[in-house]
């Protein structure tokens, strides 16, 4: 990183070259968790609002205008799969590119983007059926929340894509190794955080409502 | 980082100054666009509380109506805390982080100057309010239903969106510094040799990573309610107003923390430097300021003892513990001075006026921890006394004493210290005069975020004690103003290392070269560079020349 610090690591005791910064964890990939890190308590924050008001509601939940009903879109359990399994798949083409693997790389990539794109292919019919419903983001506190927390967990899975996409962009041309591919660690580690936030928007949203 | 060792060296083109500051990633010189940007906020912020005090001279009204006069004390509120304090504490760790711990530059450069960028121009955001029909006016903690669009104008909308970017700015901030303490210490600096200033903001910055993002859901939130009919704040569609100030003070209690921990690394800087001794406790003064960011997050709602709706016992007792760690501080700093060659620079007058104030201010809220004692002072001038006590008489004397510790650093100039001199005896004998007649104030009475009061309630004699305050620190700052405009036409005089300090910042010259380090002493405690002068402790291996500069 720093010519400084590079150059001091010759002929010191080995004392002296703890904390150096060529150990440990990757910069780039700290800042990346460091990142999600704040993106996880973005999340707590919209999670903490939903429970303090279900917790007014007790039994009464859904809260919904008068004769609304709250149908559950039978694909959510297709693309909660779809978005699982996508995680594997990423980790597998991480895997590929630790080993020097590029063309596993790409396929594991160009698979987990069409993946992400399909659940957000889910999302948008799963809107239209709630707004045919007459849930939506304004009129009911539970389509508030329903639709900020699954809006922004919607975004991230697009930002996710589109990291991939670059990911896959540059993979194509051959800029990974099995000794360069810090941006692929990072993309991975944000996917599995995007998967992650589903699990349990998926738990409290459809199962426990 | 194969990139930078590709970009080209530094003056290989003909650039203008102009376009260099523009788009420079130095941290050097970001942390002096940080901090200049700071202080043109400070003036900006500074020159509201005036016009608020000047309003509060007199019962009735004389210069302000009460509309601007809320919008006035919001927009105070909000630009000293998010475009005053944090940015001027994020620019002094930008500037002071990386050569303390003998790196070449933050870990993240470009991230960096997007994360100044976003300051003056979110700021810029802000205050276009003022010209777009009226500023926010619902105090800088906006609790609903002030805040929701029923009461709240377009202000609003800009105060929700300057603070969302100005969170953006914070999160990247202290992702790059925390990045850069674990990633790029030099051979040697280990954490517990990291100097006091480098673990304060360490610690500031996990509260800005944890905190931060909350405020945002909330901004967002609150966004959603006031635009697309979201019924998040709204009792009447099904929501909740209380989740409001639950979700805004999880953000704002670590936020007081955030303000004031750098603080304290500053003033852990300054005393030990002019008190020709090290500072006493290091290891428990690195507890402490870690034991304070942890109980920072278990404290929030005692904002909210009066609204019945939270757990009066828990919150009272964090918020007690809490002093504690705040306590042992506080003893380390008197026995860092206790039988010390002190010497009474300006910058430790303001760090000694920091204990002074800090103090009052500490005492004054571990009152306020006690649940009686708070639903008798809510929303009196006691609150209002006590935040400026530890915000201004703390946060804004320790910087006042890091732009007098700092400036032959940055400048390779000293401020005048008969200037200087002046510059503290006003501002202290100021402060106290305009924040202590508020405990009474409080005390008897007068509620805070009012324009006007009765003529028989007695309270004007107090009130215009405070605006004679704050003219007096108004005039303060001018003071200082006039020394830094005369300071920076005069000659460089510092030289490398005027205080005959201890850590490395005083290890390069002064203003430090774009690769910050010819050559390192060796590292053995947390203060390397008085081994150097006095322990026989060598340098590190010089660099090959031609290494070295690149960043």
């Amino acid at each position: 990183m720093t010519a400084t610090t590079d150059v001091l690591t010759a002929d010191h005791p080995a004392e002296l070259a703890q904390g150096h910064g060529d150990r440990g964890i990757n910069t780039a990939l700290l800042g990346m968790l460091l990142f999600i890190s704040s993106e996880i308590m973005f999340f707590a924050g919209l999670f903490a609002a939903y429970f303090s008001v279900r917790a007014r509601y007790g039994s009464h939940w859904p809260a919904l205008p008068e004769g609304v009903e709250f149908n559950i879109n039978p694909l959510v359990i297709v693309a909660t799969l779809i978005l699982l399994s996508s995680s594997g798949v990423i980790q597998w083409g991480l895997g590929r590119i630790r080993k020097g693997d590029r063309r596993g790389l790409n396929r594991a990539f160009a698979l987990t983007m069409l993946m992400g794109l399909a659940f957000l292919a889910f999302q948008a019919t799963d809107y239209v059926l709630l707004a045919n419903e007459g849930i939506s983001l304004n009129g009911s506190i539970f389509g508030s929340l329903f639709f900020t927390m699954t809006g922004f967990h919607g975004a991230h899975v697009l930002g996710g894509v589109i990291g991939i996409g670059i990911i896959l962009s540059r993979g194509m041309t051959g800029q990974f190794s099995a000794r360069n591919h810090v941006a692929v660690e990072a993309v991975s580690a944000y996917w599995h955080f995007v998967d992650v936030v589903w699990i349990f928007l998926f738990l409290t949203l459809y199962v426990l409502r | 980082m194969a990139t930078t060792a590709l970009s080209p060296r530094v003056g290989a083109y003909p650039r203008s100054r102009v376009y260099e500051w523009l788009t420079t990633t130095d941290h050097k010189k970001i942390g002096i666009m940080y901090i200049t940007s700071a202080y043109l906020f400070f003036l900006v912020g500074g020159l509201m509380a005036l016009a608020i005090r000047t309003e509060l001279a007199a019962p009735g009204t004389q210069f302000l109506n009460p509309d601007i006069y809320n919008q006035a004390f919001t927009m105070h509120g909000t630009t000293m805390i998010f475009f005053f304090v944090m940015p001027m504490l994020a620019g002094f760790a930008n500037y002071i982080v990386p050569l303390q711990i003998g790196a070449a530059d933050m870990a993240f450069p470009r991230i960096n100057a997007l994360s100044f960028w976003i300051i003056p121009f979110s700021g810029l955001l802000l205050f276009s309010s003022f010209a777009l029909g009226g500023a926010a006016a619902g105090g800088w903690t906006s609790y609903t239903p002030l805040s929701e669009a029923k009461y709240a104008g377009t202000g609003q909308d800009l105060w929700l969106a300057g603070l969302l970017l100005n969170g953006v700015s914070s999160i990247l901030g202290a992702i790059n510094l925390l990045a850069t303490i674990f990633k790029l210490r030099a051979p040697g600096m280990t954490m517990l040799r990291l100097p006091i200033f480098v673990w304060t903001v360490l610690v500031t910055s996990v509260l800005l990573i944890f905190a931060v993002p909350v405020l945002a859901s909330g901004l967002v939130m609150l966004f959603i309610d006031r635009n697309y009919g979201g019924a998040f704040f709204d009792p009447a569609a099904g929501g909740d107003t209380v989740l409001w100030q639950h979700v805004f003070w999880f953000f704002g209690h670590p936020e007081v923390y955030i303000l004031i921990l750098p603080a304290f690394g500053i003033i852990s800087e300054v005393l030990p430097v002019f008190s020709r001794k090290p500072l006493f406790g290091y290891k428990a003064f690195v507890l402490a300021t870690v034991s304070i960011g942890v109980l920072g997050f278990g404290v929030w709602a005692h904002h909210m003892f009066t609204t019945g709706a939270v757990f009066l016992p828990f919150f009272s007792i964090t918020t007690f513990l809490i002093s504690v760690p705040t306590g042992v501080k506080m003893f380390n700093w008197i026995a860092t001075m206790w039988r010390g060659k002190l010497r009474f620079t300006t910058a430790m007058l303001f760090a000694v006026g920091f204990l002074a104030s800090f103090l009052i201010g500490g005492l004054d809220g571990a009152f306020s921890a006690s649940t009686p004692i708070d639903f008798a002072l809510q929303d009196t001038y006691w609150i209002v006394s006590h935040l400026h006590y530890v915000l201004f008489g703390g946060s804004a004397f320790a910087i006042m004493a890091a732009t007098y510790y700092w400036f032959p650093k940055m400048t390779g100039r000293f401020l005048d210290e008969r200037l200087g001199k002046v510059h503290f005896a006003i501002m202290f004998v100021g402060t106290h005069l305009t924040f202590f007649p508020m405990h009474l104030l409080g005390i008897s009475g007068m509620p805070r975020r009012i324009q006007d009061y009765a003529p028989n309630a007695g309270w004007q004699d107090l009130n215009v004690l405070a605006t004679f305050g704050s003219y007096l620190i108004g005039f303060a700052i001018l003071v200082l103003l006039w020394n830094i405009f005369a300071t920076l036409r005069g000659p460089r005089t510092a030289g490398d290392d005027p205080w005959d300090a201890n850590t490395l910042e005083w290890a390069t010259t002064s203003p430090p070269p774009a690769y910050n380090f010819d050559r390192l002493p060796e590292i053995r405690s947390e203060r390397p560079l008085f081994d150097l002068k006095h322990g026989g402790a060598g340098h590190a291996p010089a660099l090959p020349s031609g290494e070295g500069s690149q960043p």
